[in-house]
């Protein structure tokens, strides 16, 4: 039981890693990686809403929406599969909007290095993304907690990673036409190579 | 067709590109394009959703409350995308089954979102229906070449139709494993956006810093 929760965590982090190897969250991910304190933060917020959302739409999935899941209201022959997507999409902006006044009624400080980027986050792939594999993969609910909250380090790992080399490079002599954007998607491609390494973790 | 309305039209092909300039809507891009033929329909899929929701949204812009704007814009785009992914799930299953999660995060794709609120919600039907054409134009561009040039060089097809003639099959390509992985699509996007700023040398970004020059006098 531990022993398949470790390796979803670590599968979840580093051998699947959301941006790297399915490119989820890239927009936010090139655009927030200037700086390494910002990359943190908005890492720590998609840690914490993958966390939250991903077991709450599992919870959706499952008792609301699935093939026969309203059996408990006597509805047992209703399928609602259908409205998936746009129950999800509203379930995390919902989930996201309640988050940030909580934050900002009960943990000020936190708020106040989040606050900015829980707004980015409803629109960011790779929340979405992470239900959306969630209901794919027919994971229950121990292994969607893991699934989020593993999905989401392995993303806040690899935009500070790249955070950290973007500080570096400003200084660097970039040929005109890959300056800015451009660099960056090699410097990406080639931290997606380093990631594939971790395939060979296998337990 | 008036000057400005082609300008809207022909811009995000190679001026504004929406991938190559502007950053959005780049997860997909880099996703679906191992194989051309997913590639495709991900081009349908977005520019049906894009053309569809910028109409709606252009023609309800006077009617949306500033505050609630972007939740009714998310609202429009996931009605459409649902009803995109059903009729690919009716007429198409094995290729939505191939785009797996991607048909539906068309919704959280920026260059939707982005248009409607940049675009769509602020100009009349005609010039919002072509500015969605445009970006459609644009991202469907740039994914087909990338798509074709992995699959090409990583399979040595073309929409399933053998090109080059792989070792493994008697022939003499020896398909590049690493053109179906992840790392590709990042390299050969930015080969792209190099190509072009060297070619539209106003698309290149100003430097954060500049590096002096010291002269040799000074260093003695």
């Amino acid at each position: 039981m531990m022993e398949n929760y470790l390796s979803l965590l670590i599968h979840a982090a580093l051998t699947e890693n959301l941006a790297l190897s399915l490119f989820l969250g890239m927009c936010t991910f090139l655009a927030v990686s200037k700086r390494i304190d910002t990359a943190i933060g908005l890492g720590i917020a998609v840690v914490v809403v993958q966390g939250i959302t991903v077991p709450v739409n599992h919870l959706i999935m499952s008792h609301v929406l699935g093939e026969g899941a309203l059996a408990w209201a006597g509805l047992a022959e209703m399928d609602l599969r259908f409205l998936g997507l746009v129950t999800y999409i509203a379930v995390i902006a919902a989930l996201v909007q309640i988050l940030e006044m909580v934050l900002d009624r009960f943990f000020p400080p936190l708020y106040n290095t989040l606050g900015i980027f829980l707004p980015l986050i409803t629109v960011n792939c790779a929340v979405l993304g992470g239900t959306l594999l969630m209901v794919q993969r027919q994971y229950t609910l121990g292994e969607s907690v893991v699934f989020g909250i593993g999905s989401g380090l392995g993303w806040a790992l690899a935009i500070v990673v790249l955070a950290g080399i973007r500080e570096k490079l400003k200084y660097s002599d970039v040929p005109a036409g890959l300056r800015g954007l451009g660099i960056t998607f090699i410097i990406t491609g080639l931290i997606s190579m380093a990631f594939m390494g971790f395939s060979g973790l296998v337990f | 067709m008036k000057h400005e309305h082609k300008k809207v039209l022909f811009e995000p092909l190679l001026e504004n590109n929406p991938i190559l300039l502007q950053v959005l809507g780049i997860c997909s891009a880099l996703a679906v394009t191992t194989r051309l033929a997913p590639a495709l329909m991900m081009c349908v899929a977005l520019t049906a959703v894009l053309v569809a929701s910028s109409v709606v949204i252009s023609m309800i812009r006077h009617h949306i409350p500033g505050h609630i704007r972007i939740i009714v814009f998310v609202t429009i785009i996931s009605t459409f995308v649902v009803l995109v992914e059903q009729v690919l799930r009716a007429f198409a299953f094995d290729l939505a089954n191939q785009l797996s999660v991607f048909i539906g995060l068309i919704i959280t794709n920026c260059i939707v979102l982005g248009r409607a609120e940049a675009f769509a919600s602020k100009h009349p039907l005609l010039p919002s229906l072509l500015d969605a054409l445009g970006h459609g134009a644009g991202y469907s561009a740039l994914l087909i070449i990338v798509a074709s040039l992995r699959e090409l060089f990583g399979s040595g097809t073309l929409l399933g139709v053998t090109i080059l003639q792989p070792v493994s099959e008697g022939g003499w390509y020896q398909p590049n494993g690493l053109m179906l992985l992840a790392p590709s699509a990042f390299f050969i996007i930015a080969l792209l956006i190099w190509a072009v700023r060297s070619w539209k040398r106003e698309q290149v970004e100003k430097p954060e810093f500049r590096i002096s020059h010291i002269a040799q006098d000074d260093r003695e």
